[in-house]
């Protein structure tokens, strides 16, 4: 496949107005960590990736700000902040593990799928902090939406649109993302040996609590064991986390600890297991899979977690809960009738799927998101059409024929 | 003044036949056509603007909403949504030949979720009216606009309202599961749900501070939080603009993010001072209200630290707060700071622009320039956190040239907040506004990106016209 890979925007900016002048697609990508996994595969003639458009344009710490261009490693940004004393505040996942890319993930990249981590249930996903983007719509057409500054309501907000929209609408070229300040303390309460739904109702309760929950897990007994800080548990775990000044967390764990009792007897994980914990929960790695394994993302309401548990557990496929139980990471044969079971599981209770992980030909025959209703999807295909009207940008990727 | 586009020949015209086909669709008291009743629908929060709509319409259920928009749809009839008609920037001005459709009979709580933390409700339902809703169970909605007893959710997912609480909890757009909606050809569709991300574009996100551009909501699920163990706050008071901004940058870099950090210039000091006898200092340039959430001890350690942080900046006062009696009287000023501008003058613009926060003092210093060469006082409250500038302008609405300083006034303060990198609004709207300013922040092709993702909602432009783009290329859109 011929790969073009511009430095400038508008290199980028002219390559997509060429194509659309001939109604060539285009299979846009950053550094291919997700693309050749994620969704459904994309039929193009050319390639065009971002990786060469990279760099942080600005960062002003204290005005809790940066920005940077979307083939910029997402790894150059987190040490940037981290550097300052701040972090990405939605915490993205580092999905290469999972889904077998090689290179770094881009920002554009983990923007564009709109993806984020444990702290989520509480600080908001990527989206949420996106305040700024430039991006070229599917005629070749630099637009920027937002800004630089933390609150706006200027116009129509693109920058959520296109935050999730999986480069379908247009390429996004610079992002300017809110950060906030790394707490200074971690710690976590952990609960051993409780099933999905008491350890799920452990979580709400430990959400429904003041004590300013930041992670929110449960990992069934073979998840936990994949996890270096948790093995020693050997049983399924329930944990909660606390991010805060030093004193702060002391207190909490041990208040939530209190409030817990009706549980069990929980344990404390002081701060360096417990960021390595996280880490590993953000990342996926409890998550077992074999090779010939699917991997599928599946939100609903947390207490309908268990519910998700139970029917991969009847296809003897494997999973853990992130969000309070509202996040469901599951592995199993990559076969149609998986899908049908865990989407049909999904559908039943009111939730939405990703499928994150297959071989390209069972990913282009199937709802890799689940379908929408006829009037809504009436709708996608009008602003799709609004951004990118010869469908030329990663045509295919969320829906056939879009 | 802004000009709004001409009425429909044709609509003023079929005005008995529309309103008789109306009557139809809602209950029978649910159709306002007399001249007298129309009267209180005839303007919003931006009371200088005044137009009587050719009816109002109040539906009950989204059932009937959806009616009514197909019924419009289908005789080509704009329609106007409206809430509470809180709007600071003219969102809710009706048209002469617009009908309103006032959501305010949609104001049950329809399901409250504890475990999920969600709690769904209809449009009409007050912003207060959500956390009166959880309180005994100790949740609460998070934004909390200073108009929260009056203003709806409806109005509040339109205008992506905030409010001083953001800074911890953000926006409206940052506490959505879901939304039911219906559009202009009388379609009723579920966006997201009880659970976190949606698949799909990100239709919440979208339609969250669309302004009524898009379509009309009937139902919004929110998230509902639990509340701190308790909050206190403290005052600080500074001898210029510029050491209080660098005391908050200060705040910000010693990894604090305080629930709410208010600035107040010494207009708006004196102006509250006097309205609330909240013991303001008098003698200080620049005060702020800052406030912290946790444990008493937890407040006592973040209080200790701010207060150091404070002290390095030779505050003329710094009062930490004992009790939360001692929290409401700080907050007492700030909270009536409106109505506070309102008791030195009787009418006065309120405007929103963002900045990025270093350049506060550089702006405060430019406003005060621009206030003395127009003749108007202005008074300047600001979300110091996250940049958020509302400048008060003074003015006296029986003076036709002083309405029009004014105006001029405003927009030169919203260039300014776009030169300096900033926006022309952080959480009133574009409304009628400021609608000609948007080509200040937005080129042709990016106001021609927008204009089409609202064809793809609203081909013909009957939702809210007039409002958010700029009027010529509209109407030729529509046309
Ligand atoms: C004293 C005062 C203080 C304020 N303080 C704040 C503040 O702190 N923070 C802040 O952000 N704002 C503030 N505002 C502005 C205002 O209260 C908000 O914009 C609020 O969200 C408007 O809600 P409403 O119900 O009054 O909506 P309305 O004014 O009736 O409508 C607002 C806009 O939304 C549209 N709309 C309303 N309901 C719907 C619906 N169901 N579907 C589709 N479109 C709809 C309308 O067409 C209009 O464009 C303040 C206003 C006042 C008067």
């Amino acid at each position: 496949m011929n790969a073009i890979a511009p430095e400038a925007e508008g290199e980028i900016a002219d390559v997509i107005a060429e194509a659309h002048a001939h109604a060539t697609p285009l299979a846009l990508v950053g550094n291919e960590t997700k693309s050749n996994a994620m969704l459904r595969p994309v039929q193009a003639a050319a390639t065009l990736t971002l990786r060469n458009h990279a760099g942080i344009s600005l960062y002003a710490p204290k005005e809790l700000i940066i920005a940077a261009r979307a083939g910029t490693p997402l790894a150059e940004i987190e040490a940037a902040v981290a550097a300052e004393g701040q972090q990405i505040i939605a915490e993205p996942p580092d999905l290469s593990a999972l889904l077998g890319g090689a290179g770094q993930q881009t920002l554009g990249g983990i923007v564009a799928c709109n993806l984020s981590g444990p702290r989520r249930i509480t600080a908001g996903a990527m989206r949420d902090h996106v305040m700024g983007v430039r991006a070229v719509n599917g005629t070749g057409e630099v637009i920027h939406s937002g800004g630089r500054v933390l609150k706006n309501v200027t116009g129509l907000d693109l920058c959520k649109l296109l935050s999730g929209s999986y480069g379908t609408l247009a390429a996004l070229t610079e992002i300017t993302l809110k950060v906030l300040p790394a707490s200074e303390a971690v710690g976590t309460v952990v609960l051993a040996g409780l099933e999905a739904e008491r350890g799920v109702a452990a979580l709400a309760a430990a959400l429904g609590s003041p004590f300013g929950i930041s992670g929110a897990a449960w990992l069934p007994r073979e998840a936990a064991a994949r996890v270096p800080e948790l093995a020693a548990f050997d049983a399924a775990v329930t944990l909660a986390r606390i991010e805060d000044f030093i004193p702060s967390v002391a207190y909490r764990t041990e208040r939530l600890r209190a409030e817990w009792a009706g549980f069990g007897a929980a344990a404390i994980l002081e701060d360096a297991p417990s960021r390595a914990l996280w880490r590993a929960v953000r990342d996926t790695a409890p998550l077992g899979h074999a090779s010939g394994d699917a991997i599928w993302r599946v939100s609903v309401a947390p207490s309908a977690g268990p519910r998700i548990v139970a029917a991969v557990a009847r296809l003897g496929g494997n999973c853990f809960l992130d969000w309070g139980g509202g996040l469901v990471w599951v592995a199993a044969p990559a076969r149609a009738e998986n899908h049908a079971a865990i989407t049909h599981a999904a559908r039943a209770s009111r939730g939405v799927w990703w499928l994150m992980r297959a071989p390209d030909a069972l990913r282009a025959s199937l709802d890799v998101v689940p379908e929408e209703a006829p009037a809504l999807a009436r709708i996608t295909r009008r602003v799709k059409e609004a951004f990118d009207p010869q469908g030329i940008l990663n045509p295919g990727r969320l829906f056939a024929g879009l | 003044m802004i000009e709004l586009p001409p009425p429909k020949p044709e609509t003023l015209a079929a005005r008995p036949r529309l309103i008789a086909g109306l009557r139809a669709l809602v209950p029978e008291d649910g159709v306002i056509a007399e001249a007298l009743c129309l009267k209180p629908y005839e303007t919003d929060g931006l009371a200088a603007y005044r137009q009587v709509p050719l009816a109002v319409v109040l539906p009950e259920t989204t059932e009937q909403v959806a009616a009514v928009l197909r019924f419009c749809h289908e005789n080509g009839v704009r329609v106007v949504p409206r809430g509470a008609g809180t709007s600071l920037s003219g969102g809710a001005l009706p048209l002469a030949d617009a009908v309103v459709v006032g959501l305010m009979r949609m104001n049950r709580i329809l399901d409250i979720n504890y475990a999920d933390r969600y709690a769904v409700v209809q449009a009409g339902v007050t912003n207060i009216g959500i956390t009166d809703a959880v309180r005994e169970r100790g949740f609460f909605y998070a934004p909390d606009p200073s108009s929260q007893l009056a203003c709806m959710i409806g109005g509040n997912v339109n205008m992506n309202s905030g409010g001083a609480h953001c800074l911890k909890y953000g926006v409206t757009a940052n506490n959505l599961l879901g939304l039911r909606i219906v559009t202009i050809a009388g379609e009723i569709l579920e966006i997201g749900g009880t659970h976190l991300d949606a698949a799909g574009y990100d239709w919440l996100g979208l339609l969250t501070g669309s302004e009524g551009q898009l379509a009309i909501v009937t139902e919004i699920t929110v998230r509902i939080l639990r509340g701190p163990e308790g909050a206190r706050a403290m005052l600080a008071a500074f001898r210029a603009n510029e050491v209080a901004g660098a005391c908050v940058d200060a705040i910000i870099a010693s990894g604090i993010i305080p629930v709410a950090l208010e600035f107040m210039d010494r207009p708006a000091i004196h102006a509250c001072e006097a309205f609330a006898h909240a013991g303001y200092p008098l003698d200080a340039e620049a005060m702020l209200i800052i406030e912290v959430e946790g444990s008493a001890a937890e407040q006592d350690d973040l209080l200790g630290r701010i207060r150091a942080i404070c002290e390095r900046f030779d505050p003329i006062s710094l009062k930490v707060s004992q009790s939360a009696e001692e929290s409401a009287a700080i907050w007492k000023g700030r909270k009536g700071a409106f109505g506070a501008v309102g008791r030195i003058s009787p009418d006065y613009l309120c405007m929103d622009g963002t900045i990025p926060t270093s350049r506060l003092p550089e702006v405060l210093r430019r406003i005060g320039e621009m206030s003395e060469s127009y003749g108007l006082k202005v008074a300047n409250i600001f979300h110091a956190g996250d940049g958020n500038l509302h400048p008060l302008i003074m003015f006296d609405a029986n003076d036709p040239e002083s309405f029009h300083s004014a105006e001029t006034f405003g927009a030169d303060i919203l260039k300014l907040c776009v030169e300096v990198g900033g926006c022309l609004t952080g959480e009133h709207g574009v409304g009628v506004e400021k609608r000609d300013l948007m080509p200040v922040q937005f080129n042709a092709r990016e106001l021609d990106q927008q204009r089409r993702i609202k064809t793809a909602f609203d081909p013909d432009w009957l939702l809210n016209t007039a409002k958010v783009f700029p009027l010529k290329p509209d109407i030729a859109h529509a046309a």
